[in-house]
């Protein structure tokens, strides 16, 4: 018996993501008393696999097959299953990321489990095992009870933290077998945009709404996010006039961010944005309105206009990281 | 092309979220009911391609009481061609799947859109697995949807960019904003044809569901928010930094 927990690389290395799931993983499996195998697709490096028993997992397995090169649905699920099987896993934990909620349900099917998504916190019971979930689009939490023998969970980022707890690590490898029929759907390219931070994963972030009056005022935006390390992101709005790409709407419709830090600059605070931020840490409000809804969210506020208070920050943060 | 929308009848975004009976079950009283977000993209979607291509059928389905009607009501005066309700409560992600995998099986679609979560429940999962009950690929996450003679050519989106998939037909995609940017509005004529368009009622096969809801809760309340002058924002970068520890 043991828990798996399903680690992606990125160009050969763990992210930080990787080591809170792995932390999750591992506290689930000294409350059930079993171990913490790390499932990984590909080859990667010893020391890199390595890193994964810092945070408690006492096994990896590789699983190497060529036609892994390629991510489908299905061949990834094949896979999982395959491992999840001669393990004997009895809880699984995924990232809620867009791999996680691609595979999971489709491992579940196979296994005949019991899946709660977009999870937020550790079980708060193991008999029975219930888990608590992101439900109503943020505005609420599901406590859910998991029924089946076979347990998955996919976590939201951000929402357990790092635990350290070096175990050492036995490394195996482990050859799937990928039938040609899970590749009835291929990928055909593949466009990462390098050295961005995808705003889901982004620990600060800079927001901007309606009320910087054009997608051409964003200098500033992206100028106070550049000297923090921080994303761009933007309200519904925004995305929908195009002032800024779709990827970076936030919102009940568009994506759920959990920060550290969310600046929100000229953005009122309509009840559907509230719902794809109320995960972050702060909340700093900038807006001109002191009746907008976002400053009953926010931690921080300024009432005044963005146009005179961003240059200010700017200048203020410069301050800081020079001092 | 043949088409399956499967839709979720859930509360407006607008919605403010209160729970009874213990916080067991969302409170619907004065709640506005409408066609899931992105299952209303999916079904624009679906309207545009086969305008482009020119016939297909596109039919709309739903796990849900009969409280669900008006919903798949409206998805057929937006221009769905025909609707099915499996006549069951909505319990969990896996029954549902089944539900409408027992429910489709044999009818031969070229496709099957879903969104790819509820905003009610949020499972991010009936899309999947209801592929996996077909045995069909499943495209997560699709933000276009073309169609190329006999194949499919998708984007998804991957954590940190995009991805660009083909597929052969019968396949399955959940889809999100981009799929089509602003859903249709049903029209007058619509609405007069919806009325007359065939809405089957067919009954649950035995499923059991593996999850069961406990309780919900609501976000603890905020303090309240500390203001700054606009001419102190020193002092906001101060409290970042010293109080808060962000940056």
């Amino acid at each position: 018996m043991s828990v798996l927990v399903f680690v992606e690389s990125r160009e050969g290395k763990f992210k930080k993501a990787i080591f809170e799931l792995v932390s999750y993983a591992n506290h689930i499996a000294q409350n059930l008393n079993i171990s913490t195998t790390a499932v990984t697709i590909g080859k990667t490096d010893d020391a890199e696999l390595d890193k994964l028993g810092n945070y408690g997992a006492s096994k990896t397995i590789s699983i190497l097959n060529d036609k892994l090169n390629d991510f489908t649905a299905q061949a990834y699920t094949s896979a999982i299953t395959q491992v999840a099987k001669a393990e004997n896993a009895s809880v699984i934990i995924f990232s809620n990321n867009y791999t996680g909620i691609a595979v999971a349900p489709r491992v579940t099917v196979k296994l005949n489990g019991a899946l709660a998504a977009a999870v937020v916190a550790a079980p708060q019971s193991y008999e029975p095992f219930i888990v608590r979930k992101k439900a109503y689009s943020g505005k609420a939490f599901a406590d859910v009870q998991l029924n089946s023998e076979v347990k998955l969970i996919t976590l939201n980022i951000n929402s357990f933290g790092l635990v350290e707890n070096a175990v050492s690590v036995t490394k195996e490898n482990f050859e799937a077998e990928i039938n040609d029929t899970d590749y009835q759907s291929k990928p055909i390219e593949r466009k990462v945009a390098s050295g961005k931070v995808p705003i889901t994963e982004a620990e600060l972030l800079v927001s901007g709404g309606r009320g910087m009056k054009g997608g051409e005022n964003w200098g500033m935006l992206e100028e106070l996010a550049e000297l923090l390390g921080a994303s761009t992101a933007c309200s519904k709005p925004v995305a929908d006039i195009e002032w800024r790409p779709h990827e970076e709407h936030v919102g009940q419709t568009g994506k759920t961010v959990a920060p550290n830090l969310y600046i929100a600059i000229g953005i009122s605070g309509a009840i559907q944005h509230l719902a794809g931020i109320n995960a972050s840490k702060f909340i700093v409000a900038i807006n001109n309105d002191p009746e907008a809804p976002i400053f009953e969210a926010a931690d921080y506020g300024i009432v005044g206009d963005a146009f005179d208070v961003v240059p200010k920050l700017v200048e203020s943060v410069r301050k800081l990281k020079n001092s | 092309m043949k088409i399956l929308v499967c839709i979720s009848h859930v509360p407006d975004t607008t919605s403010r979220i209160c729970f009874v009976e213990d916080n067991k079950k969302f409170d619907s009283t004065d709640i506005q009911y409408i066609i899931n977000p992105y299952d209303e993209l999916g079904l624009t979607r679906a309207l545009q391609l086969n305008e482009q291509l020119g016939g297909g059928t596109i039919t709309v389905i739903n796990v849900g009481t009969k409280a669900s009607e008006p919903t798949l009501r409206k998805a057929l005066a937006i221009g769905a061609s025909d609707a099915i309700r499996i006549d069951a409560e909505a319990t969990d992600g896996i029954f549902v799947a089944k539900q409408i995998a027992e429910a489709v099986k044999d009818s031969a679609y070229d496709f099957i859109i879903t969104g790819k979560e509820s905003i009610d429940y949020n499972g991010t999962q009936v899309g999947e697995m209801l592929a996996a009950f077909l045995d069909i690929p499943s495209i997560s996450s699709v933000s276009e949807l073309k169609i190329e003679g006999k194949k499919a050519i998708l984007t998804r989106e991957i954590d940190g960019g995009k991805e660009i998939v083909e597929s052969n037909m019968p396949f399955l995609v959940t889809g999100q904003k981009g799929i089509a940017l602003e859903p249709r509005i049903p029209s007058m004529r619509g609405i007069m044809q919806a009325r007359r368009k065939k809405l089957v009622v067919v009954k649950p096969v035995d499923f059991q569901q593996n999850t069961e809801l406990i309780v919900h809760e609501l976000p603890p309340a905020k303090a309240a928010c500390k203001l700054v002058a606009p001419d102190q924002v020193d002092e906001l970068v101060r409290l970042l930094h010293e109080e808060a520890k962000v940056i």
